[in-house]
């Protein structure tokens, strides 16, 4: 099995983590952003799941699995959030979230 | 009978209790029946406790009510009576009980009649309270008690704008003797553990202990309480340089001066400095310095007395001079001939004091005896009562200050004091012209005030004039109770002095001294005494007497300006105590205010305050509410805290 070198891995996880990062930035609506952070978790599993590959170590996987679980439960919380906020507000566009503002 | 010592301050503080706090909603009749009762039975206690107990053979007879206990202080509340307290209780439940009746008569038309009662009456609970504790401590709660009480009557008439300040200046001056006062407690404490007085003064000679004021001196421990007690009595007797307050405190009613300004209160500090008379007696220099204050407030008191126009004036300078007589006898060691003038000016002041509030009454509240004049017309009674006072502290034979000051003259000389004597004998002169002066121009020659007075001019009722005459009975026959050995051909008479001997130790110098004056000599220096009193009196009719007696009294004063507007201008004391002590005072209060106060310390918290609050403004700016912005500044920290793990 010939092994893809492992900076393969990490450049396209440094890819995926930088688009993630520039779509949470820049976009506007709610669900953009979270697909946006959704990308970035898995850029960040990549990384785990190619090093524990790498240094023959279950712990990254293991890691990997709790990531999926908590990224589960933030997309349960954050979805029903955005429902709630649009319920009130028929929008989900986050600049127009200002009541908190001074 | 003497089981019921404890009640006899306790009635008073009932009845000003009762009035002060259920007053309002009483009749009049009963409040006076209150404020005249409390007293009334006070006395009476008081008469059956002085019959028992001079009666009885123990030399005193204690009390404890109850200890006072906190940590390692243990002061017992208990009375104590003996034959100094004894003459006290006398004289304040008797003079006291009779300037109740007279106030019956004086306030009846006041606005606040049961204020002024409550007042007295709590006067009389810390006037006896004092006399009659066993220890300092209890008496310096009746002594701060009856500073209290003199400020509030001082200041009774509060709604006029010069008697509460006079009431503050009395409270304020007597706190700086109050302050001497405390460290002497204190001092004593320290060394004793105890303030009763049989505890601490047999101890005090054999304590060889020496006290340091820093940058003054060492002094033994002895002369160190001396010196504390006696600045203590110049502020509550009226010496120099404390007497300042007196005068002015006759702003308030003149039955008030009459009672806490001449009979009782003023005298506390005779009545301290002769309780301590053990401790006087181990400080020698201290003594001398007592007796050289008396006299020189005797002297220069009665000197400002010659020019006042105010008659309460007159007799307000005249009692500090009769202070600083029993002060100049006290420093002399003649601890019982300032006792007996403390009693025998008690009468002759308190009637001279009652006589011109008859005279007040009947002038509506005019004070001025250049308004005065020719009033033994309309009051026969106050007229006659007050000639008898002042022939009384005049010094005119056979009455009672006659035996008092003479006594106290007598042992500046017996002592070796010529000159104190001297001064004394000045003194004596003065207070003799002084007081006829007033007498003449009160009651003497023609009415000099408005129509309208002259129509309302009439003598007081019978429950002012009564006192008046009882007063005036004492003042006379006060002083046979101390009749000198050289009247009664050899046999020993004077039963005051026998009376005071448990409690006074007469110092070796004043025995000794007694044979420095030859009973030849005795009978000159009584004679030079009584010439000069009747010169003082003579001397004031000249000038006084007759139907012209102001005129004549005022061409006189003009032929020395200077001297009489000095007099007239008390020395101008007030004014330089103005410049030296309270302007610079309320110059220092002032910098205090303004600068350390309000630059310094408001200016620290309000720099804080502003700094935080311009944080604050400076960084809300960066709290947009935007949720996007937030999430920026969430990718940029992290960047930082990578740059940071991996480069920093």
């Amino acid at each position: 099995m010939s092994a893809v070198p492992i900076s393969w891995y990490l450049l396209l996880s440094a890819i995926l983590f930088g688009i993630g990062a520039i779509g949470a930035l820049t976009r506007r609506n709610g669900i953009a952003i979270f697909l946006s952070v959704e990308l970035m978790l898995n850029a960040a599993n990549l990384t785990l799941v190619a090093y524990a590959r790498q240094l023959g170590s279950h712990t990254g996987q293991v890691i990997v699995f709790f990531v999926m679980a908590v990224a589960a439960a933030e997309a349960a919380v954050g979805l029903a959030l955005f429902i709630a906020v649009f319920r009130q507000r028929h929008t989900i566009d986050v600049n127009r979230m200002n009541l908190m503002r001074w | 009978m003497l089981q019921l010592l404890w009640l006899i301050p306790i009635l008073p503080f009932l009845g000003a209790t009762i009035n002060g706090v259920l007053g309002k909603k009483l009749p009049k009749p009963v409040v006076t029946a209150v404020a005249l009762g409390a007293p009334f039975l006070s006395l009476l206690l008081a008469l059956g406790c002085l019959w028992e107990f001079a009666h009885g053979s123990e030399e005193s007879f204690e009390l404890t009510k109850y200890m006072w206990t906190t940590g390692d202080l243990s002061i017992p509340v208990a009375f104590l009576l003996d034959h100094l307290s004894a003459v006290m209780l006398f004289i304040i439940t008797f003079v006291g009980f009779l300037i109740h009746v007279y106030s019956v008569g004086y306030m009846a038309h006041e606005e606040g009649y049961r204020r002024y009662f409550a007042y007295l009456n709590l006067f009389m609970c810390a006037m006896l309270l004092l006399v009659l504790g066993n220890n300092y401590l209890v008496m310096f709660v009746g002594w701060e008690g009856v500073g209290l009480c003199s400020y509030l009557l001082i200041g009774f008439y509060y709604d006029q704008p010069f008697p509460p300040y006079a009431g503050k200046k009395a409270f304020i001056v007597n706190r700086i003797g109050d302050f001497a006062f405390l460290v002497g407690m204190f001092a004593l404490f320290a060394h004793f553990g105890s303030l009763t007085y049989h505890d601490v003064l047999p101890k005090i000679a054999a304590n060889p202990a020496l006290v340091t004021i820093p940058y003054v001196g060492s002094f033994s421990l002895a002369s160190f309480i001396a010196l504390c007690f006696f600045i203590g009595a110049m502020g509550k007797s009226a010496q120099i340089p404390l007497y300042v307050w007196l005068p002015d405190a006759m702003a308030g009613p003149t039955p008030v001066s009459a009672l806490i300004h001449a009979a009782t209160m003023v005298t506390a500090g005779v009545y301290m400095v002769v309780r301590s008379n053990v401790i006087y007696q181990l400080a020698p220099g201290v003594s001398l310095f007592v007796a050289i204050i008396g006299a020189l407030t005797a002297i220069f008191a009665a000197s400002i007395g010659i020019a006042q126009t105010d008659i309460k004036k007159v007799l307000a300078y005249s009692t500090v001079s009769q202070l600083g007589y029993m002060f100049l006898a006290a420093g002399l060691g003649a601890y019982s001939a300032a006792l007996f003038h403390v009693m025998t000016h008690a009468f002759f002041k308190a009637l001279l004091f009652l006589g011109s509030g008859s005279v007040i009454h009947a002038m509506s509240g005019d004070q001025d005896m250049d308004h005065m004049g020719g009033l033994k017309k309309w009051m026969p009674s106050t007229r006659l009562t007050y000639l008898i006072g002042a022939a009384a502290i005049a010094g005119v034979p056979l009455l009672s200050g006659f035996f008092s000051k003479d006594e106290i003259l007598h042992s500046a000389a017996a002592s070796g004091h010529w000159l104190l004597w001297l001064v004394g004998l000045i003194t004596a002169g003065m207070t003799a012209f002084y007081m006829f002066r007033s007498y003449f121009l009160t009651f003497e020659g023609e009415f000099r005030g408005t129509h309208e007075q002259e129509h309302h001019l009439h003598e007081s009722p019978p429950s002012m004039v009564v006192p008046l005459w009882i007063l005036a009975i004492g003042a006379i026959f006060a002083g046979y109770v101390g009749i000198p050995k050289m009247f009664s051909a050899g046999r020993d008479l004077n039963w005051f002095h026998h009376w005071l001997e448990p409690v006074i130790a007469v110092p070796q110098g004043l025995e000794a001294g007694e044979h420095n004056v030859g009973p030849g000599l005795e009978w000159a220096l009584l004679l030079i005494t009584v010439a000069i009193a009747f010169a003082g009196i003579f001397l004031a009719w000249a000038n006084y007497g007759g139907d012209k007696g102001l005129a004549r009294g005022n061409a006189w004063a003009a032929r020395v300006p200077v001297l009489h507007r000095l007099l007239l201008n008390k020395w101008y004391v007030d004014e330089i105590y103005d410049r030296l002590i309270v302007r610079p005072l309320a110059a220092l209060s002032r910098f205090f205010w303004k600068a350390v106060d309000t630059f310094v310390i408001d200016g620290a918290i309000n720099a804080g305050a502003f700094l935080t609050e311009l944080t604050g403004d400076v960084g809300r700016f960066t709290t947009t509410g935007n949720v996007r912005n937030y999430a920026l500044y969430f990718f940029l920290g992290v960047i930082l805290l990578f740059w940071w793990v991996a480069f920093g």
